[in-house]
């Protein structure tokens, strides 16, 4: 257990050492950051003395091994646009990213295991079909589509007159397909509460969970049918299996099979799968964030692409490779809870 | 019986608002702008949204009208003592937020703060000193007779000098400027303005409480609250107006003008701008481009007229100059000249009737359409036997290929700091000259002595009838020579919920008087 830890470290800070460098190495296809500190009508002069001042006249290696020390110190630079250091700014962004991530991943969870089940269980169903259906449009429509649909559905709304409203059945109709609106189409809204550094939560009040709804959708959307579709798979391969039929003929009841003996061998894979979504979840946040002005990481790392805000761009890719690889470490862990017969030493049982 | 009551609830407050003008400033006002403000120093950075903080938290001793006319601010009045120096009068009793009066003594002090700032000092060069004469009087003094000296004193927002001095408590200097990272000022603000800053939160909101001792009590401003919340994706900015979720929207992008129009519960309001869009073509890369008669060639060859109906979808004013209506050297004579054959025949003239090949650069975020502009340029000079090879770059890559005049064509759009025309001509049309700084954005290479010495000349004239026949001359002297292709203005589109007021507020500076908003 120590070994593989101390392991997953060791790859940690190699994984971080490449982003570092390869982050680096592509700032001059970034632009030039200046264009974003001063006006147009500075002159050559001005932009010299400060472009000197910031260092980026340096060779590039000068700047890496500057760079480079000062992160070992645990010291990642500063933004140029914020005039923070970039962990600071991370960390002020990170809280929104990762509720919008645990409101979408609720989503996933509370919705894909039933569906995936009672496909699987009931694969002829029309309710199954249906929801197959549902699951192959879904994952065919990109996020920002998705997003933007929901939010004139559902913020500004929609009003129906396409069936005669002197009739009972075309106003009933009219009415069934028009939508209200009213949720918040942007932000995090006003209503958050503090819970401890810079976690700002909305979870805890009606408002913040409101703002939380159609991002939290919006991002579910892409993930959800592919759950759906890959616990239905799992589900139906183990049905198949012989220690399931061993237990039908033995008399089990139907219940205990599917949701004792059967679910938990289907999860595994699923948990493999779904800890690397997660890490894929976070960087499918830049699209859903841009579109809801979502305060997160993802839409802070555009703005600071846009901005040749260089530090920031190399220490957020530093930090998501750092998650990528946590999240990685925490699924193997738990995969060795669920399974007991792999071991983290890598030695095949 | 809940609509009942806020419709009665609502026709009260509309019954008893003439009498609350001014009175109280209750009302609450979101509002989205593509961008928050990068910092509280307002000397830090010259932008747009600089410029409209600096009008919600400080007062300019006089402001732009709506017709490009002055308004006295801070400064009571103003009176010319000789061509080169100017008396003002300042407001007295008027207070910063801190309490502080007003005085002179603010007024010097931003003066030289300004002088110190990188983004201002080449505004302020003309200015060479200022005298103070009493608390309330000083006199601007500047080096050569200067046309512009009021234009430059919109720019004067006077700072709290005591707020802004001293120490902190780790040892800086609260007056420093700091470009990157943060200062004093960056963090802390004192103005006169109608707005304190209460919370913000970058790149979040920042949130603004009308001033209680603001001192223009006539102003009919009733707004009490302000939050503003930068949404960058222009839908999402639309969105949140017609969900109700904010009050005031700008930018307004062309592709929902209509969207906006339609809808009954919004307001919107255009304006043609300022902001020139052109094309530079460069003499020192393709050597057709020194003879006239192409570049006469390529503006015949451009249809202003469709690009800004097809392409801006009619949000823009098609150009044929740089210096938009209302400026001094806005001349009414020019038109833009497209006509395909006269630019087939120019260029069979000019011994290139086969044409050739150049490359074109233009940004793909900076203006509106820009990507899609250079395309239907691109597209329009094929037909003269031009073949385009046109490239388009996000704007963080753009500028530096700028700054190497990297393409044979290359777009630009420019706004004048002064709101005048001689600033189009010094930093776009005026020989290169890295010493002086003078054509910095000159990408075409374009250089007439005659010209830059007729600018030059307008810049020491006084007399404002004068100055502004010069400045015709130059326009119609630069159309004459095709020095650059115009394209168009682009225009500028706020929109609102009905029953707030900002129509009286707007202007085509694009930093509305928000102090002054009123709502129903």
């Amino acid at each position: 257990m120590l070994a593989f830890l101390v392991q997953r470290i060791a790859q940690a800070l190699l994984v971080m050492f490449v982003i570092s460098v390869i982050a680096f190495a592509i700032q001059d296809g970034l632009g030039d950051p200046l264009q974003e500190m001063v006006g147009m009508s500075v002159s050559d002069e001005e932009r010299e003395a400060i472009r000197e001042e910031l260092g980026l006249n340096d060779p590039f290696l000068v700047q890496y091994l500057r760079f480079a020390g000062n992160a070992l110190q645990g010291d990642l630079g500063s933004s140029y646009f914020y005039g923070e250091p970039t962990l600071d700014v991370i960390l002020e962004h990170l809280p929104a990213t990762l509720e919008l991530v645990i409101g979408a991943s609720l989503i996933i969870v509370v919705f894909s295991v039933p569906i995936g089940v009672y496909a699987a269980i009931r694969p002829q169903a029309w309710l199954s079909k249906f929801f197959m259906g549902v699951s192959t449009v879904g994952i065919s429509i990109p996020v920002f589509l998705t997003a933007i649909v929901l939010i004139q559905l559902f913020s500004i709304g929609v009003v129906v007159d396409w069936f005669p409203a002197d009739t009972g059945w075309g106003q009933w109709l009219n009415e069934a397909l028009s939508t209200e609106g009213g949720l918040p189409s942007y932000g995090r809204g006003d209503e958050l509460t503090h819970l401890f550094g810079t976690w700002e939560s909305g979870f805890f009040s009606s408002g913040g969970l409101a703002h939380l709804i159609l991002p939290s959708v919006s991002l579910a959307s892409i993930m959800l049918p592919l759950f759906i579709r890959l616990i239905r798979a799992e589900m139906m391969e183990v049905l198949q299996s012989d220690y399931i039929r061993y237990a039908r003929a033995k008399g089990l009841s139907a219940g205990r099979i599917n949701f004792l003996h059967a679910l938990k061998n289907t999860m595994l894979p699923v948990i493999t799968v779904g800890g690397v979504q997660i890490g894929i979840m976070v960087a499918y946040t830049i699209l859903t964030e841009t579109v809801f002005q979502w305060p997160g990481v993802g839409l802070m790392f555009l703005e600071a692409i846009t901005r040749s805000d260089i530090p920031l761009i190399v220490a957020y890719l530093m930090v998501v490779g750092l998650i990528f690889v946590i999240t990685n470490t925490v699924v193997d862990l738990v995969y060795g809870l669920v399974n007991p017969t792999v071991k983290l030493t890598g030695k095949k049982a | 019986m809940k609509k009942l009551l806020t419709a009665v609830v609502g026709s009260m407050a509309l019954a008893s608002a003439p009498m609350a003008m001014s009175a109280e400033a209750n009302k609450e006002l979101k509002m989205a702008y593509d961008s928050d403000p990068v910092t509280l120093d307002i000397h830090e950075q010259l932008s747009g949204g600089i410029m409209q903080l600096s009008h919600m938290t400080f007062d300019p001793l006089l402001r732009w009208t709506k017709d490009l006319g002055f308004e006295p601010r801070l400064a009571e009045s103003w009176e010319r003592i000789d061509d080169k120096t100017m008396r003002f009068k300042l407001r007295e009793g008027v207070k910063f937020h801190s309490g502080n009066e007003l005085t002179t003594a603010d007024v010097k002090f931003t003066f030289d703060r300004l002088k110190q700032s990188q983004d201002y000092k080449a505004i302020f060069k003309p200015f060479s000193s200022i005298n103070i004469i009493d608390d309330y009087t000083f006199e601007l003094v500047t080096s050569e007779p200067y046309p512009l000296l009021l234009n430059t004193a919109t720019y004067i927002f006077p700072m709290d000098s005591e707020f802004y001095s001293g120490k902190t408590e780790d040892g800086k200097d609260k007056s420093a400027i700091v470009k990157h990272g943060n200062s004093y000022a960056s963090e802390h603000l004192s103005g006169t303005g109608p707005y304190v800053v209460t919370e913000r939160q970058q790149g979040v909101r920042v949130e603004f409480e009308r001033f209680d001792d603001y001192w223009d009590t006539e102003s009919p401003g009733n707004v009490g609250k302000v939050v503003l919340t930068p949404i960058k994706e222009n839908n999402t900015r639309v969105s949140a107006l017609l969900s109700g979720g904010v009050d005031f929207i700008a930018p307004v992008p062309p592709t929902d003008l209509k969207r906006i129009k339609r809808d009954d519960d919004s307001n919107l309001v255009t304006m043609s701008g300022t902001r020139i869009i052109l094309f530079h073509m460069n003499q020192d890369r393709v050597e057709a481009f020194k003879n006239p008669k192409v570049r006469q060639a390529i503006t015949y060859a451009i249809n202003q007229e469709g690009i800004a109906a097809k392409i801006m979808k009619g949000f823009a004013t098609p150009a044929a100059q740089m210096s938009p209506a209302g400026y001094q050297g806005h001349n009414d004579a020019l038109q833009t000249r497209f006509d395909v054959a006269k630019a087939q025949q120019l260029m069979k003239e000019a011994g290139y009737e086969d044409g050739f090949t150049i490359t074109m650069m233009a940004p793909n975020n900076r203006y509106v359409n820009d990507d899609k502009i250079a395309q239907a340029v691109a597209a329009m000079l094929a037909r003269i036997n031009i073949k385009v090879d046109l490239k388009t770059l996000p704007k963080a890559q753009y500028w530096p290929e700028y700054d190497n005049r990297a393409a044979d064509m290359m777009m630009i759009g420019w706004h004048a700091d002064t709101e005048d025309s001689a600033n189009f001509y010094e930093f776009l049309t005026f020989c290169p000259d890295e010493d002086t700084g003078a054509g910095q954005y000159n990408a075409g290479q374009y250089c007439n002595p005659e010209i830059d010495a007729l600018v030059e000349k307008a810049n020491v004239e006084t007399d404002l009838d004068k100055r502004a026949a010069m400045l015709k001359e130059v326009e119609q002297r630069l159309y004459d020579d095709a020095a650059f292709v115009p394209l168009h203005w682009q225009d500028l589109a706020w929109a609102s919920k009905k029953g707030v007021h900002i129509e009286p507020i707007l202007n085509v500076m694009n930093f509305p008087y928000l102090g002054d908003l009123v709502v129903e």
